[in-house]
């Protein structure tokens, strides 16, 4: 349960609320293990809190991870500056698993739910000729508040199709404007043989996971947020229905939180 | 307009087919480039689109802002129903955003048509009914502004 010394070796602002840390450990001896795609890490602000964080990449013996201030704890940790030490528990979860090959990937992403996604579609994308079609569609409030912008064209570029919706315009904006359900529309007709990989605010999860599954999908992830506190199962602050989402999640089957997400203030 | 190419639309699923025939005779099919303004808000409203491939900003002036899209409409879905409803004005401005292949359909006749048939009227108007709907709902999502932090996080 102790958090293990971490230091900020870079900080990049995403949004105007949000920055990615890249990590470093203190003392490569007591690095945690290497996550898997989709897992997070229990990051803890000396002095202020512990918050479960999604790991966002992965750079040789570091880890990245991309923090929202919405509270004190994660307003801390995006305050960071290099040089400065947090500290990191796990990692824990379940991860993504976008598997061997041969399938049709779908990434769904709504806002800061991009985060958790990325190493999945770095992997997708290191392994791309294993695949078949791989497909981001991400929706944001704003094009202000679109993570990791730059990355975006060049994930086109790797051979991923890439469409991105906003809620809101601004002046000079000539993307999508609409809900990212309305990104569905145009996928292939042929989903049968895709598996999607959902994150983001849980409505969001709920509206683009049912309508997936309605278009045939038959295999579609989605990754929960809960208030998490141990990471490890043990408090029960992260229940949701008969799971704990810190142990038997974040990432689920769809048609197993179906029911459970459905259910108001469960 | 051939009707089989118009009951192709996912609009006109499961249409009639003497109905089919009747839209047909008020269609035709339209290409533009990038760029091309359909209308603008407060012109007249006289026609809709079915856009078949490509994509469409729905868009308005504000003054100090420019033109701020509203919406964007893909293929498989209807641009414009204003003509149906009165004054029959624009409200909004429409300009393509990539190339767009579309079926242009002349909203008057369809309006007399309508008027002569009210089953036919009643198919059209319950079809329109459904778009708004959809546009009603999607507006709503919108306005719950989804992206917002969740409360009770650290």
């Amino acid at each position: 349960m102790a958090p293990v010394p971490y230091r900020v070796a870079a900080r990049r602002r995403e949004t105007h609320d949000t920055v990615t840390l890249l990590l470093r450990p203190y003392d490569p001896a007591t690095a945690i293990a290497t996550p898997e795609p989709g897992q997070f890490t229990m990051l803890y602000a000396f002095g202020v809190g512990e918050s479960a964080i999604s790991v966002s990449g992965l750079d040789g013996e570091g880890i990245e991870q991309t923090i929202r201030a919405v509270g004190a704890v994660s307003t801390a940790l995006t305050e960071a500056r290099p040089g400065d030490v947090v500290g990191v528990r796990g990692p824990y979860g379940t991860g993504w698993n976008v598997g061997t090959g041969g399938r049709d990937l779908l990434f769904a992403a709504g806002g800061i739910g991009l985060a958790p996604l990325r190493p999945a579609i770095h992997e997708a994308v290191a392994r791309r000729s294993v695949f078949g079609r791989v497909t981001l569609l991400v929706g944001a409030r704003t094009p202000g508040d679109l993570p990791y912008l730059g990355e975006l064209a060049e994930l086109r570029d790797a051979g991923v199709d890439l469409a991105i919706t906003v809620d809101r315009a601004a002046a000079g904006w000539t993307g999508n404007v609409g809900v990212i359900t309305t990104l569905l529309d145009g996928l292939a007709p042929d989903l049968d043989r895709t598996t999607a990989y959902v994150c983001g605010p849980e409505i969001m999860i709920r509206l683009t996971a049912a309508e997936l599954a309605r278009r045939g999908v038959p295999d579609v992830r989605v990754s929960l947020e809960r208030n998490m506190r141990c990471g490890l199962g043990w408090c029960g602050h992260c229940q949701l229905g008969s799971i704990l989402v810190c142990r038997d999640g974040p990432v689920v089957a769809y048609p197993d939180v179906a029911g459970p997400l459905a259910v108001k203030e469960l | 307009m051939i009707p089989g190419d118009l009951a192709c639309h996912p609009f006109l699923r499961d249409l009639p087919l003497a109905y089919v025939g009747r839209l047909a005779g008020a269609a035709h099919p339209v290409e533009v480039r990038a760029g091309h303004r359909f209308f603008r808000d407060g012109d007249p409203a006289d026609r809709f689109w079915l856009i078949e491939t490509g994509k469409v900003a729905l868009d308005l002036h504000l003054p100090g802002r420019g033109a701020v899209i509203v919406e964007t409409l893909g293929p498989g879905t209807v641009l414009g129903w204003s003509w149906l409803f009165p004054p029959h004005e624009w409200r909004f401005g429409a300009v393509a955003t990539e190339p767009v292949r579309a079926i242009e359909i002349d909203g008057e006749r369809l309006r007399s048509r309508a008027a002569a048939d009210p089953a036919f009227g009643h198919e059209l108007v319950t079809r329109f009914a459904a778009v708004l709907l959809d546009r009603l709902q999607a507006t709503r999502i919108r306005l719950l502004d989804l992206y917002a932090a969740p409360g009770g996080v650290s």
